[in-house]
């Protein structure tokens, strides 16, 4: 040919092509003669300054990296616009799509990848585009300049930067993401969370758990429809779920490919003559998609090919959202397990989080949110697996922290270096001055401090600090953290500090409690989920979105679990009063699900035995059929109304205590509470219905009713304390709704009402019920409130079809022989 | 449910609740429980809790670990094994996620068949 230089020629016209080039020139520039194929039809960009590009902070020609010159002065051939079709090896011959045929000495494969579509229908409607290239971002454009309603699905990095573009476009957009949390690859719950608070700032809609069913329209797009029915109108529709390396071109010519084209330690391929390099490739198993790995890669791949092989050893990644204004760092392995430990900060007053997981004394992962400073710093010490035992204590307090302070480091330096009128307690005003005078003074103890100086005692963010100025001002005397129970080994806040910080600062979502409240680790765990569910349902009543996954497996499946792993299924009977139909229906259940038992249970119902989780829809459909609801056997919620005859037939009653049950039961079914509560109604003070051990007692007498409060008939019995007389049948319901509510606002969770009373006293109560006629209506009012969202039969939902997940196996294995048979 | 070489491809991957877990019976075997956690990692274990064989897909999810549902027993989703002052293990059935579709390794998921 026109040289007697050896041909080199690139297919891939991207960000790795052209790199891998730059990489080979600086080392030999005369060595090769060089051909690059590219399919798109312009020089070489930066391909991830497309996002600045589409949200308007950039323009094409300042994301440019190698200019036209650039190619001529190193007297390389651009082909453009002109993919190649199909790779001759064993003449060594590529062909183009235009016909042009080339001769190559080495060849380097850098086709990138391909955008994943999914294929749901009316995935080919115009309007329907990607995020891959130029092409795409002047779709999007176009479709921006018309105005109206964008749908990206997918809330990952790529799906997340177009939205953000779009909305800058003055597009209304919502992100449907599949997941729960938004980057959930990248961001644990909790920035996830985080993040999507604040992208909803900014106004888009964030749709999780969101599965598109069809995309729909007459030739163009005009909606998205949901699985779950929801439906979207939209003129443009952005799929950013995913990539996949593109291995056409390698495939077809024969190369060994995984999920990638497999390439050694020095990005040869499985044919000597042929290089592959970036996206398009597996190597020692891992794909990449994103670029530092890729500036790795080019570098050995140069080595390689000119120089002395230095061999790629794989990357470690690390991620930044470039959606200016919302700063998102994650680096390493943040899953967590076996050996880990989690270094949580949050500060929520400047909506930080941060998150570094330690493993063997060293730094494996990070995620930073609101905060990326120190990001770099950790990127670093994970990459040269530094050990940090020695700065462990400070490491979450950043690179100026940890470092300054070297192996004395120790959160409380940072607080004695403090100025003396600098403030310590953001939400009440306080100096740190004022803090060490107080303690000076003798208030030794961090509630003491509360008490004199309102330091910590409104979010309690400050707690930390107030502690460590306790130990610097007292030295040996001071005592140590306060010895109160906390919820639970996640957090420092007592319940009645999370209740109050629910609903003084308005927090809606259990990741949100977490983030306001300092709570130490990432998502929670088996005691405070439950509990933080409880509260937020408690306080927003027909707002909060119970969350499932935070229940205990009885309230999640609305039946008892058995020692087997079977369900009993206990329907309700309204003050222990049956029928013949429904004695029927229970009798059939038992006969058409073989249940193994059925039993009286103590609280006047009947209990069916040994049903399985499969068939549970089944077994309550036929209960509803027959005019039954759930029992909430399962639930910390109210359980049995237990009555006596009473008046109607019994010789002695003096009452019709049946009849009030039932009222009574009518009123409470349905209602969550710190723990199961339970109510008896006796005719007389023969007390058949053992009312004075229930959470509240009614006992019938000539001239009304007795009201007794605290009872407990389990595992330490106690006997209830009498609240008061009451004339009328209406009398004795407002009380008990006022008695519930009460408790369900202040007990904590997991407390029944004995040792509630207990703590606070019958005084307290009485004040609040029986003295407070204003407070007891206003709390009646409250009750009645949350009960017109709690009172419809989640049996009945279920048979409808919510939660049907639960029910089904996934799928189901049967060997037969050496074979399998999927189903 | 297809058949593949060394792995079973047992569905797609937004089947699995968030947090939470769904079962899979094994024919003649144990059955199993497969695990979605908060950050999206999937998991397998034999569904059967070393303390007294509770159902550990009914357990409450958090981090890497699932707590029993009848005694509340915390177990490593990733090693099998009881945390804490518990002493157990329950055998961990290899997954891993390509293309949105769970994969679980084929011996392990069928070791229990007699
Ligand atoms: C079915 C039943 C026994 C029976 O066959 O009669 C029963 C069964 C259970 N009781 Fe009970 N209790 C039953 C009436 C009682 C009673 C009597 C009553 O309600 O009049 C008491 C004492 C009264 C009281 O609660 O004050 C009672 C005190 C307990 C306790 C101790 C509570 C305490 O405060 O000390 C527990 C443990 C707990 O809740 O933590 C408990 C827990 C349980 C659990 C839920 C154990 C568990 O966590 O799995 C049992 C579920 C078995 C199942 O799968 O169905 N059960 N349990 C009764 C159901 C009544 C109903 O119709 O809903
Ligand atoms: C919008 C966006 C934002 C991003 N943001 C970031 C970020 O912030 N940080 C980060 O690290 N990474 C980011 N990335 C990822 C990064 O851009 C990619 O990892 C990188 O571009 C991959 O380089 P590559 O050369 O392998 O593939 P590409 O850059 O895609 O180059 C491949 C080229 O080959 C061409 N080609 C394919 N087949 C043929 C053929 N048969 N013949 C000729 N040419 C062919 C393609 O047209 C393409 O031009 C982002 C990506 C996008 C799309
Ligand atoms: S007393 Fe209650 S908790 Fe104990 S075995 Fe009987 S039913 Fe179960
Ligand atoms: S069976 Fe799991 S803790 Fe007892």
């Amino acid at each position: 040919m026109t040289t007697g230089k050896p041909h080199l020629i690139v297919i891939g016209n991207g960000m790795a092509g052209c790199r891998a080039v730059e990489e080979i020139l600086a080392r030999d520039p005369d060595r090769y003669r060089i051909t690059i194929f590219g399919a798109e039809p312009r020089v070489n960009y930066n391909r991830i300054m497309l996002s600045p590009l589409l949200a308007g902070e950039k323009s094409f020609e300042d994301i440019v990296i190698n200019d036209l010159g650039w190619y001529a002065d190193n007297g390389i051939e651009l082909v453009s616009g002109d993919p190649v079709v199909a790779i001759d090896r064993v003449n060594l011959m590529v062909n183009s799509r235009s016909g042009r045929t080339e001769h190559y000495d080495k060849l380097i494969l850098a086709t990138g990848s391909d955008p994943f579509i999914i294929p749901v229908p009316g995935h080919d409607l115009q309007g329907v585009v990607t995020f891959r290239d130029m092409d795409d971002v002047g779709a999007m454009l176009r479709a921006a300049d018309a105005g109206g309603e964008a749908i990206v699905i997918g809330g990952g990095l790529l799906g997340l930067e177009a939205a953000h573009g779009l909305t800058l476009r003055g597009m209304k957009v919502t992100v449907l993401h599949i997941m729960p949390t938004l980057m959930e690859r990248q961001l644990d719950e909790a920035a996830g969370f985080l993040l999507k608070a604040a992208l909803e700032g900014r106004g888009q809609t964030i749709l999780t758990g969101a599965d598109t069913a069809e995309i729909y329209g007459q030739g163009r797009v005009e909606g998205i429809r949901l699985k779950d029915g929801r439906d979207i109108p939209a003129s443009l529709v952005v799929m950013a779920v995913g990539i996949r390396p593109n291995v056409k071109l390698a495939r077809d010519a024969g190369l060994a490919i995984g999920r990638g084209i497999h390439v050694d330690d020095h990005l040869v391929t499985s044919d000597e003559h042929i290089l592959a390099v970036g996206e398009c490739v597996e190597h020692n198993g891992l794909v990449y998609g994103l670029v530092a790995p890729i500036w790795e890669m080019c570098r050995s791949l140069a080595d390689g090919l000119i120089a002395t092989p230095s061999g790629y050893t794989g990357s470690v990644t690390s991620t930044k959202l470039k959606v200016s204004g919302i700063d998102v760092f994650s680096a390493g392995d943040f899953s967590g397990g076996e050996g880990c430990e989690d270094i949580v900060m949050r500060d929520a007053s400047r909506g930080v989080y941060k998150r570094v997981i330690v493993k063997d004394d060293k730094l494996i992962g990070a995620v930073l949110y609101g905060d990326t400073q120190d990001g770099n710093w950790y990127f670093d010490l994970l990459k040269r697996a530094e050990d940090v035992s020695e700065i462990r204590d400070a490491l979450i307090f950043g690179q100026a922290f940890a470092s300054g302070g070297g192996a004395s480091a120790n959160p409380n330096v940072a607080v004695a270096a403090m100025a003396d009128d600098a403030e310590v307690c953001g939400c009440n005003g306080v100096s740190k001055g004022k803090v060490v005078t107080a303690i000076n003074d003798g208030a030794c103890t961090l509630d003491a401090v509360r008490a004199c100086t309102k330091a910590s005692a409104s979010c309690g963010s400050c707690t930390g600090m107030v502690e460590g100025l306790l130990a610097i001002t007292m030295g040996e005397a001071y005592a140590g953290t306060r010895d109160v129970s906390t919820v639970c080994k996640c957090t420092s806040f007592t319940h009645e500090d999370v209740r109050r910080n629910i609903i003084e600062k308005g927090l809606k979502f259990i990741p949100e409690v977490m983030q306001q409240l300092h709570w130490t680790t990432p998502d929670g765990c088996a005691s405070c989920r439950p509990a933080l569910n409880y509260y937020l349902l408690c306080a927003w009543p027909g707002d909060y979105v119970d969350d499932n996954q935070s229940r205990f497996v009885n309230e999640r499946m609305h039946a008892n679990i058995q020692k087997d792993g079977t369900y009993s299924v206990v329907p309700r009977m309204w003050g222990g009063i049956t029928n013949p139909r429904e004695l029927r229906a229970i009798a059939d259940v038992v006969d058409k699900f073989n249940a193994p038992l059925v039993k009286v249970t103590g609280g006047q119902r009947l209990d069916i035995f040994g049903i399985k989780k499969e068939d549970l829809p089944a077994v309550w459909a036929d209960l509803n059929a027959a005019g039954m609801v759930s029992g909430h056997a399962y639930g910390k919620t109210l359980r049995t109304v237990k009555t006596c005859v009473g008046s109607d037939w019994c010789r002695f009653g003096t009452q019709d205590s049946t009849g009030l049950g039932v009222k009574i039961e009518r009123m409470t079914w349905g209602s969550f509470m710190p723990h199961k509560f339970k109510i008896a109604v006796s005719g007389c003070p023969r007390n058949c219905a053992e009312s004075t051990i229930k959470d509240f007692g009614i006992i019938c007498v000539d001239s009304g009713y007795e009201l007794s409060i605290g009872g407990n008939g389990g595992i330490k019995v106690r006997v209830t304390d009498l609240l008061c007389k009451v004339v009328t049948e209406q009398e004795a319901m407002d009380y008990c709704a006022a008695f519930i509510q009460l408790y369900r606002e202040e007990a904590r969770y997991l407390d029944r009402t004995a040792p509630w009373v207990e703590r606070v006293g019958l005084d307290y109560i009485t004040a609040r019920i029986v003295d407070d006629a204003v407070g007891r209506e206003a709390l009646r009012g409250r009750f009645l409130h949350s009960q017109s969202f709690m009172q419809d039969d989640p049996w009945a939902k279920r048979v409808a079809g919510e939660d049907y997940k639960l029910h089904q196996h996934l799928a189901e294995i049967r060997p037969v022989a050496k074979e399998l048979v999927s189903v | 449910m297809t058949i593949n070489g060394t792995w079973l491809d047992i569905g797609p991957i937004d089947q699995l609740p968030a947090l939470g877990a769904r079962t899979l019976p094994v024919a003649g075997g144990q059955e199993i429980a497969i695990f979605h956690t908060a950050n999206g990692e999937v998991y397998a274990l034999a569904n059967k809790c070393p303390h007294k064989a509770g159902p550990l897909s009914q357990g409450i999810v958090h981090d890497t670990t699932v707590t029993c549902p009848l005694h509340n027993w915390r177990i490593s989703l990733i090693t099998g094994k009881a945390l804490g002052e518990d002493d157990g293990c329950v055998p961990v059935i290899p997954v891993k996620i390509d293309g949105g579709r769970i994969l679980i390794g084929r011996a392990e998921a069928l070791a229990s068949v007699v």
